[in-house]
């Protein structure tokens, strides 16, 4: 039988059939809806007079909106509450298993999935959310979708799609202390650019990714899409199933063995085609931290904010532009940047082992007077594993805000936003202007240790050289 | 319900210079707290078009001999960011039939051909000299024909490009697939039978 990639795999075994357009009809295992793009599409199922097809395959949480220093309803902002209900209503009514904030088991839908175990290898999953890719650590094939595909699986459980070419990106060799999973991407998209991914599913491989833990992998295809990629995947291999193992949703019992089975059969073969192979070099890799206004525009810590000479043609306007609106100057260094607010927490560093790393370090520092620093886990669950190993004590006794689970400062849909031109070190995934609330606000990307150093020394720092122990 | 063939678009243009322009610059996230999509027109590039005080800025989407057009014409990587439909649906309802760029990222531009939007590719000289004509001819109709993959503006014919699935989406009448993917539902259960998960 011909070698194939997991791609190919998952694709070919969820086709139902190609569409008059050339496009494929997918069927799609999972699908996950949140409160901001779900509304409309049950609004426009409710017009068409139709049901939801697989309401069992329809999972919702409520992430975007929820602000994470108050929990009581109605919420002071009358449009988040209104989108709280409506979310309620449509679940209640199509029969959609919600994980409300009342659960204990809410969080950001890239959280959750993972956490409940209904992420799992083999899978097609789709989310009206584009950092659905997350899920891709798995060995899924997960789509970010816009609201008419999220009513097309509603009522249909599948979605028109073009097939995407598969990019092999390797990293291979061992990463530099203090380098992080977050440096790995940023790095990626510095070098292949954020559309360097147009039309390609990334498959992510190497001695780097055979090493990463479950929630390294997950940080590395959540910002594939920042990279222009709409899918990013790694081959599940024993580390996958370790992790899916007992949670709510994994196969029990005898299923276990035989899904375990099916899970490695998706895997890549050995001799499959790619249709581009991409390798790197893991001790190339520096802290990595974005200084301008898309994920590409990053650069090591220890290096110096571009100059307009120093770029390509093709980039002139785009590095002119960034400088401007980031306020900052050609030519300077990048170490010593102040800034304003701390963030972490976002899909992309919000894990528990995100808390547990920083909290290694953090400890026996202090955020910088004047410095507003908040971690927001990722879900309730994760806050509620970080409290029971004391976690939260590490982060406010050193100044952290401790808030309640949610999307938060990653953008401006809830009370968590920047302030005028506030500069945040985060460590959520996009960095556009006004991304984080102001429209004039200021986003650094780099990893949660990075965003730490950050707020213990008040400006942008090589965090190996704070934390010195 | 049928739903329209879409060979060409015609009407008055504007350009909107910039590459990477993300979806967060066309409907910043605070606007997308709604539950229907409607109203979003106006909130579309809010925060390009306005101060913090809510002063228009000096921008094309503030300059009165543009505001009634339909095609925008922008830079590379337009749409790129959010999966959110907000964006394409704010454009639309802002009046928006046509969208030629560089380039434009993925779901952006399926969302857009969803909503029956042409996103049509052009390369940046071609992009230059059509902006420099949208500019000295203000309100005039520029063309965008998905069928001869075409942008006729005055005495400019430019070249431009389009996915051919998605040409053939809008020129046959079929880029909203509901219905087609509807029709397949005995295919569907028998797909999911088959697979081994739940
Ligand atoms: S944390 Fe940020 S990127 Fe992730 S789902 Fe929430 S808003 Fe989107």
């Amino acid at each position: 039988m011909k070698a194939k990639s997991l791609f190919e795999k998952v694709w070919d075994a969820h086709t139902v059939k190609t569409l008059s357009n050339g496009q494929t009809q997918l069927f799609v295992g999972r699908h996950l809806i949140h409160e901001v793009t779900s509304p409309q599409a049950f609004g426009m199922l409710r017009e068409k007079g139709l049901a939801v097809r697989y309401p069992e395959r329809t999972f919702a949480t409520v992430d975007h909106i929820v602000p994470t220093n108050e929990s009581a309803e109605p919420y002071s902002d009358p449009l988040a509450d209104a989108m709280i209900k409506e979310l309620r209503k449509n679940c209640d009514e199509f029969d959609v298993t919600f994980f409300d904030v009342s659960t204990g088991k809410q969080g950001i839908v890239h959280v959750v999935g993972p956490e409940q175990g209904l992420t799992q290898p083999g899978m097609t999953i789709a989310c009206g959310d584009s950092h659905t890719s997350t899920h891709g650590a798995f060995g899924a094939i997960a789509f970010g979708i816009g609201t008419s595909q999220v009513r097309d699986l509603l009522a249909t459980q599948t979605m028109a799609l073009g097939k995407l070419k598969v990019r092999r990106i390797e990293v291979n060799g061992e990463l530099a202390p203090g380098v992080y999973a977050k440096d790995v991407i940023l790095h990626i998209i510095r070098k292949l650019g954020v559309n360097g991914g147009t039309g390609y599913a990334y498959e992510y491989a190497g001695d780097v990714f055979d090493c990463f833990s479950m929630e390294e992998r997950m940080t590395v295809c959540n910002m594939s899409i920042e990279g222009g990629a709409r899918v990013g995947y790694v081959n599940p291999d024993d580390t996958t199933f370790e992790y899916i193992k007992g949670r709510p949703y994994a196969p029990k019992d005898e299923d276990w063995d035989n899904a375990v089975e099916t899970w490695r059969s998706f895997a890549s073969d050995d001799g499959c085609e790619y249709d581009d192979v991409v390798r790197i070099d893991a001790a190339n890799i520096p802290p990595t931290v974005t200084w301008g206004i898309n994920p590409g525009q990053a650069i090591g810590v220890d290096e110096f904010i571009p100059s307009l000479d120093s770029v390509s043609n093709d980039d002139q306007a785009g590095t002119k532009e960034a400088l401007e609106y980031m306020k900052l100057e050609a030519g300077s260094p990048l170490e010593g940047t102040p800034i304003n607010v701390a963030f972490l927490g976002s899909c992309t560093n919000g894990r528990l082992s995100d808390l547990e790393e920083v909290a290694k370090h953090l400890n026996g520092h202090k955020v910088k007077d004047g410095i507003k620093a908040i971690v927001v886990p990722g879900s309730q669950i994760v806050s509620q594993m970080a409290v029971e190993k004391g976690l939260d004590k590490i982060f406010t006794e050193a100044g952290f805000e401790w808030r309640g689970a949610g999307c938060s400062m990653c953008l401006a849909m809830n009370p968590d936003k920047l302030i005028g031109d506030q500069l945040c070190a985060s460590s959520s995934n996009r960095n556009f202007k006004g991304r984080q609330g102001s429209p004039t606000g200021r986003t650094m990307l780099m990893s949660p240790v990075m965003v730490a150093a950050a707020a213990v020394t008040g400006t942008v720092t090589d965090a190996r050289n704070v934390f010195k122990n | 319900m049928a739903l329209a063939k879409i060979n060409q678009v015609t009407g008055p243009a504007i350009y909107v210079p910039g590459d990477d322009i993300d979806t967060d610059r066309i409907i910043p996230a605070r606007f997308m707290k709604c539950v229907t999509f409607d109203g979003l027109g106006e909130y579309l590039f809010h925060d390009v078009r306005f101060d913090d005080q809510g002063n228009k800025k000096a921008h094309s989407l503030n300059d009165e001999r543009f505001s009634e057009s339909s095609i925008m014409l922008s830079g590379k990587n337009f749409g790129c960011g959010s999966s959110r439909e907000h964006a394409p649906q704010s454009l639309y309802r802002a009046g928006f039939r046509a969208i030629i760029a560089g380039n434009f990222a993925e779901i952006f531009f399926g969302n857009s051909i969803n909503l029956g939007i042409p996103c049509v590719s052009m390369e940046a000289d071609n992009r230059a000299a059509l902006a420099q004509w949208i500019e000295s001819n203000a309100g005039t109709e520029v063309t965008v024909d998905v069928d001869q993959l075409q942008v006729r503006a005055g005495d400019l014919t430019l070249s431009c490009e389009m996915r051919a699935g998605a040409r053939d989406s809008l020129l046959n009448g079929a880029w909203d697939p509901l219905d087609e993917l509807l029709s397949a539902n005995q295919e569907v259960d028998q797909i999911a039978q088959e697979l081994a998960y739940v």
